[in-house]
């Protein structure tokens, strides 16, 4: 399947999570932290830190970890925090 | 009864349970000089002070005497901040509370509950729905009727607790957590304490303070000075880190007749507010099931439904965890506080409820004052455990 990755065409294999597709690209971080800008990835990897936050389709504080890529999603670096966009779905 | 001279001994007062109102009171009794010895049988600052939200609320509460002991306490805060170290980190923030009404019946009763606040002295100010917005952009639209209080505050109770203890520490006091309290020592002709007995041996004390908020009830009956405290839990929603969108505490005003119920059926109302780390914290509920921690889902569903309702902004926001604590009920809603003419030497400060973060500096003043002989800084009497909201308590 297709996807993006910070606007850049990726391809992904069906039930890998966000995380399994951004380490095959060599990518361990892809959040900064809110105060010192510190980048972050994958540390629990079960879902419980939350500390893999990412953009996925427009909606924040996705956990890299636990989504399943789908086609066509558009995969972007978390910078800090932010609100959803309007009409950000729930993924 | 015949004068006795006091018993020659230690005059160290063990305060059992290390909570905040167990800290505040050991802070103000050795602040005044006096020896203390804090014990929990868990950890410090681990029960019901773990799993709140930090309210200092002079909102919610109508006027009488609990209204009198949270404007004590509200005011007491930055003083009792200012004489322990370490205060700079407890996350206090003067931000203010909004309650909101988003249909008639509901403004019209808080119309009349802020008038009532008002006649007493609270400042409470009405706020028209456009200034709503200016207040927190992104609330519903729906508000009908708002009304804003800026003595409302917010602190980290756990970082509160500890400075407290810390402070305590500091002048000598002793702070034990896994201690357990068995009962106490008194001495055999005149019934005075001597000793409180533990699970780790006995500890000296002239007297000893019940603080074991929701299991006060459990220790009092080994003190020979039982209490009917109840469990009453509640349950908070935690949000990812999100960047500013909640400026003040806001709450629906269906809050205030929760608070106020003694219902032991599931009651939920909205509480929404952020906190210094990010995260923003969506309460609330109040339900007895005895000691249980177990948390229905159900009843996380409708707190995060009613949340979504004042701020639909959350209906996209994750939610990270959730959590659950047990608030000290008394049938009358009212904290114990002081001596237990039942029992000599055994004092209480428990049964703030949902209130305890924002009670605990009065809380512990008042202690202090009683214990020492100083005129009290506000009336004790209806804080009495012999009062007759508590029944055939004594």
């Amino acid at each position: 399947m297709n996807i993006t990755v910070d606007g850049s065409p990726v391809t992904a294999r069906s039930g890998q999570t966000v995380a399994a597709v951004l380490h095959e690209l060599g990518q361990t971080s892809w959040r900064t932290t809110r105060r010192s800008g510190r980048p972050r990835g994958i540390f629990c990897g079960i879902g419980v830190c939350f500390d893999c936050l990412i953009v996925v389709n427009g909606l924040p504080d996705v956990r890299a970890c636990q989504r399943l890529v789908a086609d066509g999603d558009a995969i972007a670096t978390q910078y800090g925090v932010r609100l959803p966009d309007e009409g950000g779905v729930i993924p | 009864m015949a004068v006795m001279s006091t018993p020659r001994g230690t005059e160290t007062v063990v305060v059992v349970g290390a909570g905040i109102i167990g800290a505040a009171c050991a802070e103000a009794l050795s602040a005044r000089g006096i020896p203390v010895t804090v014990l929990d049988r868990g950890g410090l600052a681990a029960g019901t002070t773990s799993r709140c939200e930090g309210n200092v609320l002079v909102s919610d509460k109508p006027a009488g005497p609990e209204l009198d002991l949270v404007r004590g306490s509200r005011a007491e805060w930055p003083d009792l901040l200012a004489r322990i170290e370490g205060s700079d980190d407890v996350e206090w923030e003067d931000k203010g509370g909004l309650v909101v009404a988003t249909d008639d019946d509901t403004a019209a009763a808080l119309a009349q509950f802020v008038a009532a606040q008002r006649g007493v002295g609270v400042s409470a100010q009405s706020i028209d729905t456009h200034e709503v917005r200016g207040l927190e952009p992104h609330i519903t639209p729906d508000v009908s009727y708002a009304v804003y209080y800026p003595q409302d505050a917010q602190v980290q109770p756990v970082l509160a607790t500890m400075a407290m203890l810390r402070a305590v520490r500091q002048r000598g006091g002793s702070v034990r957590s896994g201690v357990t309290v068995l009962g106490i020592r008194r001495h055999r002709q005149d019934g005075a304490i001597r000793a409180v007995l533990t699970d780790q041996g006995d500890i000296e004390c002239a007297a000893i303070i019940n603080a074991a908020g929701p299991w006060a009830g459990q220790l009092g009956d080994r003190l020979g000075a039982p209490l009917p405290v109840q469990p009453r839990q509640g349950l908070i929603l935690v949000t990812a880190p999100l960047p500013p969108m909640v400026r003040h505490k806001v709450y629906g005003a269906d809050y205030v007749a929760a608070v106020l119920s003694g219902e032991a059926a599931l009651q939920t109302s909205t509480v929404v507010e952020s906190t210094a780390a990010g995260p923003i914290l969506i309460g609330s509920s109040r339900q007895r099931v005895g000691f249980s921690d177990r948390i229905d889902p159900a009843i996380l569903r409708e707190i995060a439904g009613k949340a979504i309702r004042l701020f639909p902004v959350l209906r996209s926001v994750p939610l990270m965890r959730a959590y659950g604590g047990l608030r000290p009920y008394l049938p009358d809603h009212l904290p114990v506080i002081g001596p237990d003419p039942r029992a000599p030497g055994v004092w209480h400060a428990t049964g703030h409820e949902g209130a305890g973060i924002g009670l605990a500096p009065a809380t512990g003043r008042l202690v202090a004052e009683l214990f020492t002989g100083t005129p009290p800084h506000l009336d004790p009497t209806p804080f009495r455990v012999d009062r007759p909201g508590l029944g055939r308590v004594a």
